[in-house]
């Protein structure tokens, strides 16, 4: 928010969302759905609209839109309906898409928008509806005079999600699609991957600005091409500064203009004009009347109410009021996906270092996980054994160092080894007698005077010159010492030698 | 009495029996069609086929298997079910070439039953049509009289079975396609409830009216084909799953109940005198028969024909936008810009127009244009949507009507066969042919027609029998008494072989 409040003028966006079903056929026939085969693979006669052939409905594919809606708190609708939308392209095989016009199986309801580190974000975004429908094929646009389609995504189940103009920064909306990916990997309806267009963005904006004459909005733009949540963020701060830009030479507002739809080009940076149809599409709905109307009754909400589970929303609460987790950690524990929090939550059951169990798996277990470039589910130290582990540092048995170096060797064993053993043969035991850190501080005074000196002129800061004594305390106790106790009994010898 | 003059049920026992054998049965069909060739019953016929499938329907008799209700008998298909394999073309210039990779569900339960897949029948294009003469292979001629058209759209089907071409054929009906050919060519023809038999492989006119049906010489026979092709089907949603009565030993029972109902608005302007005297005697016969006669009325069927000219020309416009060259059937090969204009659009959108424009025929264009124009923004409230509701009146007057009788009758059409091109001109006098079937597609019940008189020029007249949703026990039972009293159905054209 920070930034754009500076602006002249406040920015209002609304998304449309498609989000493919991770179904095992398609919304209407039996062929598959995977992403990457070869052209026209996934094809049978049904979605290929061939004469006679008839759609029927995939039942997976509504529970999963179902789960989805009551997820976002929507309001269910008892009776929805089919209809078709008619119109020619060769990537609609049957020229007509079916989807939900009128009577969608789904209104009202919202989507959180998390609180980022810098402080945006925070509220929620209401949505209109959303609705399911079938996924047309691709068109493949060659050099030549020729195109060719493939018509493996055609049928796929799509799921239309359709926010209200509720966000107010390109931020915004870049966190808030981040929360729907994340709410939809979580029920496990999709895998919202970008970049096979299992998740699919465009994006409404247009600009209110404040005028001495009264509050004007500029006309609306539909942005569309957005591959990825980055883009959206960049392709709406593009927008609005173009908008803006726009406005104050011509003067126009959403009352002189038609919405227009413009496409992100990721590499020039800009949004482009996109060629408009010579007359407003007609698209001629009319019920499907080829599948029936569905009826949703009480008792089939509830069985799958019952299976939402805990959403993000519910566990960053949750992280927050059972752990005493920061809203940043918390939201960074849920935000990494469910593997992650799932992992978090094992660690917690078994150590009651809340604190440090956040922090070693946001730091140590996602950042060595990274480094291998495995995801949590494989790493090789399992939570029973990070949460020993966290346990023995928390008591003192190790300091946090030492606790450290024993997970790299987990690691490094590939999990297989004991803690206990690798704790006894690495000697991995915090040193908290005075007697040894005391000569070990003696020694580090004697063999650097100018720290001493330093001090006393005032030429360092003290705090840096104990972090420095510090340091080689730690060091020549093999980084066994307790940290705690160096610190006092450095504080405590400091303080003698300047009364001395 | 040749092979070619059973029925069904007579040609099904003889090959059970041993009598004569299906392959026989076949041949004798196969020299007849050959020999009727000019009344343009089929648009595709491959002897070998025909004759194979009976072979193997022989050897498996021969073998002790059980080959099924229908075995042996061959059935003339109408060109829009679909057979793999084979061409399926609607009547159409657009779907030359075409053979499905699948069979329709009633193919399926056909073969299933151990039926002969017999040829394909001629049909107006796309069913859109009360002549044949809308097919781009030309019209089929009334077997009863070749000047005279048989019905449409399923008219190939009809003169199949009235030439003794075919002992039974299969017909669909949107808004009298069976009936009125049925009719027209004096056999039993049968519209079920919506959704009894499976719409899977019937290529669409209008979705929510298309009804598959069999034509058959009587009402044995309907029930014997009825019992082989109806019930639920996975692939078709709007199919309804209930059991399929035995109707084949359900039809010689009396009805439980029969209070016939007379529908005053189907005996007024436009009926031919000798029609609604042939209806007349119909009714007196149930009369005698102990049936209480009641006249009812169906006050918004008048607006029948316009609600159905509104809502199946719409379907059809969606229907029909997937031939458009890009993924099966015709497509244009010439698609240089027509003129200036042209010159704008790009390739594609020229080859998907002039393919439109070469393979679609006139009364397809103009229902496609109907249909566009009625769901089109701005006039859907006007048109579509209003003719929704005046289908809910006319499903409510049936649901009326029937809480009071147990069976509707009236003509199944305003006059005996018309001769070819008496109406081609004249599209709105060919819609009012279908004026007392319309009624029933448009409020999903069944409808039988079936013979009960010949006109002063010996041509069929027929008689419909309207139930509620799935009554087709009843109605089949109703028909059958009828039937049993007189011998219309028994009459055969004069065709000199």
């Amino acid at each position: 928010m920070a930034t754009e409040n500076k602006a002249p003028y406040t920015m209002v966006v609304g998304l449309e969302v498609h989000v493919q079903l991770l179904t095992e056929s398609k919304m209407f026939s039996w062929t598959g759905t995977e992403f990457g085969l070869p052209p026209n693979t996934l094809c049978d006669p049904v979605n290929l609209g061939m004469p006679g052939t008839l759609p029927v409905m995939n039942g997976k594919a509504f529970n999963m839109a179902l789960k989805t809606a009551l997820a976002c708190g929507c309001t269910i609708s008892r009776y929805t309906k089919w209809d078709r939308k008619n119109y020619f392209y060769p990537d609609l095989p049957k020229k007509y898409q079916i989807s939900q016009y009128d009577l969608p199986f789904s209104l009202g309801g919202s989507l959180p928008i998390p609180m980022d580190k810098e402080g945006n974000g925070g509220g929620s975004v209401r949505l209109t509806r959303i609705h399911l429908e079938e996924d047309t094929g691709k068109m493949i646009h060659t050099a030549g005079q020729e195109s060719e389609v493939d018509l493996n995504r055609a049928g796929t189940p799509l799921m239309e999600i359709v926010s209200e103009p509720d966000i107010r920064s390109a931020v915004d909306a870049r966190l808030c699609l981040e929360e729907l990916r994340l709410t939809l990997r979580y029920l496990g309806v999709s895998d919202c991957e970008m970049q096979e267009g299992s998740l699919r963005c465009d994006a409404n904006v247009n600009l209110h600005i404040d005028t001495p004459a009264g509050k004007v909005a500029t006309p609306i733009v539909e942005i569309k091409n957005l591959n990825s949540f980055r883009a959206v963020e960049r392709a709406l701060n593009y927008e609005a500064e173009r908008q803006y830009r726009k406005w104050q030479e011509d003067g126009l507002t959403i009352k002189d203009a038609p919405k227009e739809t413009r496409g992100w080009s990721d590499p020039d940076g800009i949004t482009k004009l996109q060629r408009e149809k010579e007359t407003a599409a007609d698209y001629r709905y009319f019920p499907e009347p080829d599948l029936l109307p569905v009826v949703v009754d009480e008792a089939w909400i509830e069985r799958l109410r019952a299976e939402v589970g805990e959403l993000p929303r519910d566990r960053r609460k949750r992280f927050e009021t059972a752990f005493g987790l920061s809203e940043y950690d918390a939201n960074v524990l849920v935000e990494q996906g469910k593997a992650v929090a799932d992992y978090f939550d094992a660690v917690v059951a078994r150590t009651d270092q809340y604190k440090m169990a956040s922090n070693w798996v946001q730091q140590d277990v996602l950042r060595t996980a990274n480094a291998m470039g495995i995801t949590v589910e494989n790493f090789p130290v399992g939570p029973e054994t990070l949460a020993d582990l966290i346990s023995r540092v928390g008591r003192g048995e190790l300091n946090t160092q030492q606790g450290r170096e024993v997970l790299a060797k987990l690691v490094e064993a590939g999990g297989s080894g004991s803690l206990e053993a690798i704790i006894d043969a690495g000697g991995f035991k915090m040193v908290s007698d005075e007697g040894p850190i005391r000569e070990a501080i003696e020694a580090a005074l004697a063999s650097n005077p100018k720290a001493m000196e330093d001090l006393k002129t005032g030429k360092k800061k003290p705090d840096a010159i104990k972090g420095f004594l510090r340091g080689q305390v730690m060091k020549a106790t093999g980084g066994k010492a307790n940290p705690t106790l160096v610190g006092q009994l450095l504080d405590a010898k400091l303080a003698e030698l300047e009364q001395g | 009495m040749s092979l070619t003059s059973l029925t069904a049920t007579e040609t099904v026992a003889g090959i059970k029996s041993g009598k004569f054998s299906a392959e026989e049965v076949a041949k004798a069909f196969l020299e007849r069609t050959a020999k009727l060739k000019h009344l343009n019953i089929y648009v595709h016929l491959e002897p070998e086929v025909v004759l194979n499938q009976a072979r193997g329907v022989d050897s498996r008799l021969k073998a002790g298997e059980n080959v099924g209700p229908l075995a042996g008998l061959p059935v003339a298909i109408k060109d829009l079910i679909c057979v793999e394999g084979e061409p399926t073309t609607c009547g159409s210039r657009m779907l030359q070439g075409f053979r499905p990779p699948y069979n329709a569900t009633v193919i399926e339960k056909l073969k299933a039953a151990g039926a002969v897949l017999y040829g394909k029948a001629n049909m107006d294009e796309f069913a859109m049509g009360s002549s044949t003469e809308n097919s781009c292979y030309g019209p089929s001629l009334n077997p009863w009289d070749p000047t005279r058209i048989p019905g449409g759209s399923s008219g190939g089907s009809a003169a199949a079975v009235a030439a003794m071409t075919a002992p039974v054929s299969l017909g669909s009906d949107t808004g009298g396609s069976i009936r009125q050919p049925a009719a027209l060519c004096g056999l039993v023809g049968l519209k079920p409830t919506y959704g009894r038999v499976s719409r899977y492989g019937l290529i669409a006119f209008a979705s929510s009216l298309d009804q598959i049906g069999p034509f058959t010489w009587n009402v044995p026979d309907m029930a014997l084909l009825m019992e082989a092709i109806s019930g639920g089907d996975d692939r078709d949603a709007t199919s309804i799953p209930e059991a399929v009565p035995a109707y084949s030993s359900e039809i010689e029972k009396r009805p439980e109940k029969l209070r016939i109902g007379v529908v005053r608005e189907f005996f007024g302007e436009g009926l031919d005198p000798e029609v609604a005297a042939a209806v007349q005697e119909t009714i007196k016969v149930y009369q005698k028969l102990g049936a209480e006669i009641k006249e009812v009325s169906l006050p918004h069927s008048k607006y029948g024909i316009a609600a159905y000219y509104i809502v199946a020309p719409a379907e059809a416009s969606s229907n029909l936008a997937r031939y458009d060259g890009t993924l099966f059937g015709h497509r244009a090969k010439d698609y240089s810009p027509a003129n200036d204009a042209e010159k704008e659009l790009p390739a594609l959108v020229r080859m998907m127009m002039a393919t439109r424009a070469e393979g679609f025929g006139a009364e397809v264009k103009r229902r496609i244009m109907l249909g566009t124009y009625a769901l089109s923004a701005g006039y859907a409230d006007q048109y579509y949507n209003k003719a929704l509701k005046v289908r809910r009146l006319i499903r409510n007057d049936f649901e009326k009507a029937f809480a009071e009788v147990d069976f509707l009758i009236g003509p199944t059409t305003p006059t005996p066969a018309f001769r070819l091109g008496e109406k081609a001109a004249n599209p709105l006098a060919m819609y009012l042919s279908d004026i007392y079937t319309i009624t029933t597609n448009l409020a999903g019940i069944p409808g039988l027609s079936m013979p009960c008189g010949l006109s002063s020029e010996g041509l069929p007249i027929g008689v419909q029998l309207v139930g509620p949703a799935l009554s087709e026990t009843a109605l089949l039972q109703a028909a059958r008494l009828y039937e049993r009293e007189t011998d219309w159905h028994t009459r055969r054209p004069n065709l000199t072989v």
